[in-house]
């Protein structure tokens, strides 16, 4: 569709949704990311039944984490939408850049930041 | 099999708060199937440890390994020059783990991850829930083979107690009153009098009461 | 005789019992209990005296029992299993007998998470099945658990009484229950406050038919509603309550300040209608933090002068 979406998105993609899990999300912010969002199929129509179901427990699990530390769980997020929905993807893309940018920067690459 | 579960993150941060480095050691066992404290656990545990430090302008380098099991000292030997250069052990396995680790490496600080809570099976997956109490005196198949001594919250003999409603225990509509569930069994079966009859006084001395036990297999002593 | 108790003596010349219940204090002020002792005496045949019931941490059974006695209240001791391990309750029993207590409740004793000690361990080494089977073995065969004999005379002779909740479930096996109890060797039994009178005759048609009404002494428990409030707390947050409806819209049609005397009302009611039900014995009265009224319920339900036999 050749739609335009923020730059600072970086896409990751998995067959199903439900491939993401709990350490592939902390592993993103371990490695600087600012937030991170799981964009998966409508509820209902996954191919694999329950591959998106899955994802977005993953998702409050790791919601949890970052409250248990002191962190904004807005930084993690589950979006539903399907694969045909090109505009609907950009608007998540911005939406989401949005809310992260309002947030800062991530509490996690405080030391990292220094050393660089 | 045993279910554990991961104490909180506060709690452990807590623990490991004056080290620099660490080694998260967990166990193929029973935490595994329990997903509690096996290889996937060890991992997410060490990166929320990393995260939070982090956070906190004050890094902690955590490394991972994951022991067979941690009951047994051969498995804990593999230990043996694994552990140099570490402040602490933090072992996700049951209790045992972090007990065969503190005593085999005497000098080593070692720190348990996990709770571990009871003796149980799934209900469903991710659901466990509790089914034994280690009495050390199984009678199971006089209450239609269920235990009443680890099931009933007052461990009743001739059940059930007056707290008893909807099938449900006093303390909790959550909890399953296990003499109703035996109640129903043995009057479906026409075992009336089987519930009837007044069991005897437990003799808990086969249990923990009696004092921390051992068995001992003459015939498997090489 | 087994115990030669004024309760026991009472019950078994034929007369309609009458117990009452006193709570001790959570201090330990004997005062309290004195106190309610005076709205008691000359009202009932004997006085349960509460062990930290709900797993609430009150003045001991045992101690308030005495305190009765002195008062000149005969005292029915209760014991729970909760608390106290074989070695402690036959021990107890023999100091509870030593000092004069003559009647004694077993109990299973409610779950320590309803109380103020949540954390606390719980024992239950017996269940009240078994306890009813201690106190009946150390008076009958005059043995302890260990085999251990008393000589003639210096047994504890205590009548045996326990709880029974025809509203628990499963309803089916609730009379089994309580023949399984008359098996053990209970002399006496308090059922669970009735507000369900249907229910409550089934149950006692049960127990006739089992010929259970021969063999044990049942006192039916009533306990007057003060306020609406308490009749939806009971109905909604105490286990093994079974409150209809209509008890509630009974209370509920009365403008507050008329609700406790509406409330005593139906409990005279009861017991009218529970003298007529056969193989109810006596009824026993629960009027916690209430005593000041036992008085006049027992009056106008036509239940003095107490018998002195």
């Amino acid at each position: 569709m050749r739609l335009q979406y923020p730059t600072n998105v970086e896409i990751i993609r998995v067959p199903c949704t439900g491939r993401v899990d709990i350490i592939h999300l902390l592993k993103a912010l371990e490695d600087g990311a600012d937030g991170v969002y799981v964009a998966g199929c409508e509820e209902g129509d996954c191919h694999y039944l329950t591959g998106n179901l899955k994802a977005r427990k993953r998702v409050v699990y790791v919601q949890k984490v970052l409250e248990d530390l002191g962190v904004e769980k807005e930084r993690v997020a589950m979006y539903n939408l399907s694969a045909a929905q090109g505009p609907r993807f950009v608007e998540i893309a911005k939406e989401f850049t949005a809310i992260v940018t309002a947030l800062g920067p991530s509490p996690f690459k405080k030391h990292r930041a220094k050393a660089a | 099999m045993i279910i554990a579960e991961r104490k909180p993150i506060e709690e452990i941060l807590a623990m490991v708060q004056d080290f620099k480095k660490i080694l998260v050691v967990g166990c193929k066992g029973c935490v595994t199937v329990c997903n509690a404290g096996g290889v996937k656990e060890v991992g997410i545990l060490a990166s929320i440890l990393r995260l939070a430090r982090e956070k906190e302008d004050n890094p902690l380098t955590v490394d991972e390994h994951t022991l067979e099991r941690q009951c047994d000292p051969e498995y804990i030997d593999q230990l043996d020059g694994l552990m140099s250069g570490y402040d602490a052990v933090l072992s996700m396995a049951c209790s045992i783990g972090p007990q065969y680790i503190a005593a085999r490496f005497p000098e080593a600080r070692v720190f348990p991850a996990l709770n571990t809570c009871f003796m149980g099976g799934a209900l469903e997956h991710g659901v466990w829930a509790e089914f034994c109490q280690a009495c050390g005196d199984c009678k199971i198949h006089l209450f239609g083979g269920l235990c009443p001594i680890a099931r009933c919250s007052k461990s009743l003999l001739n059940g059930p107690c007056g707290g008893s409603s909807g099938g449900k225990c006093e303390i909790h509509k959550e909890v399953d009153c296990v003499w109703h569930l035996i109640v129903e069994k043995l009057m479906a079966q026409g075992k009336l009098d089987q519930l009837l009859e007044i069991r005897p006084l437990k003799d808990w001395s086969s249990s923990r009461d009696g004092g921390p036990r051992k068995i001992v297999r003459e015939d498997l002593k090489i | 005789m087994k115990s030669g108790s004024n309760l026991e003596k009472v019950l078994t010349a034929g007369h309609f019992a009458v117990t009452g219940e006193c709570g001790p204090p959570r201090s330990a002020d004997d005062q309290v209990i004195r106190k309610k002792a005076q709205y008691l005496i000359g009202n009932v045949d004997s006085v349960n005296m509460t062990d930290n019931q709900t797993s609430v941490v009150r003045m001991s059974s045992l101690a308030g029992s005495l305190i009765l006695q002195q008062e000149g209240l005969e005292a029915n001791m209760q014991m729970v299993c909760r608390d106290r391990n074989r070695i402690a309750i036959q021990s107890d029993i023999l100091g509870a007998y030593a000092l004069g207590i003559r009647n004694l409740l077993c109990l299973s004793g409610d779950h320590q998470k309803f109380g103020d000690h949540p954390a606390s361990k719980n024992v239950f080494d017996l269940d009240s099945m078994q306890l009813i089977q201690t106190v009946a073995m150390m008076r009958d065969e005059r043995k302890l658990w260990s085999g251990q004999e008393m000589e003639e005379g210096t047994e504890p002779r205590l009548f045996i009484g326990a709880a029974v909740n025809p509203f628990a479930d499963p309803f089916e096996f609730r009379v089994h229950r309580l023949a399984k109890k008359v098996a053990a060797g209970v002399d006496f039994v308090q059922t669970q406050c009735i507000y369900n009178m249907p229910k409550f005759k089934e149950y006692m048609k049960q127990a006739h038919d089992m010929g259970l009404t021969e063999k044990v002494h049942i006192l039916a428990g009533i306990t007057p509603m003060k306020s609406l409030g308490m009749a939806r707390y009971m109905k909604n947050f105490v286990p093994g309550m079974d409150v209809p409806d209509e008890v509630i819209d009974r209370i509920k049609g009365v403008e507050k300040k008329g609700q406790a005397k509406a409330g005593l009302e139906l409990a005279r009611e009861q017991i009218q209608e529970l003298r007529e039900i056969p193989g109810v014995a006596g009824v026993h009265l629960m009027l916690i933090e209430w005593e000041e009224r036992m008085p006049e319920l027992v009056k106008e339900a036509g239940l003095l002068p107490r018998p002195v036999v």
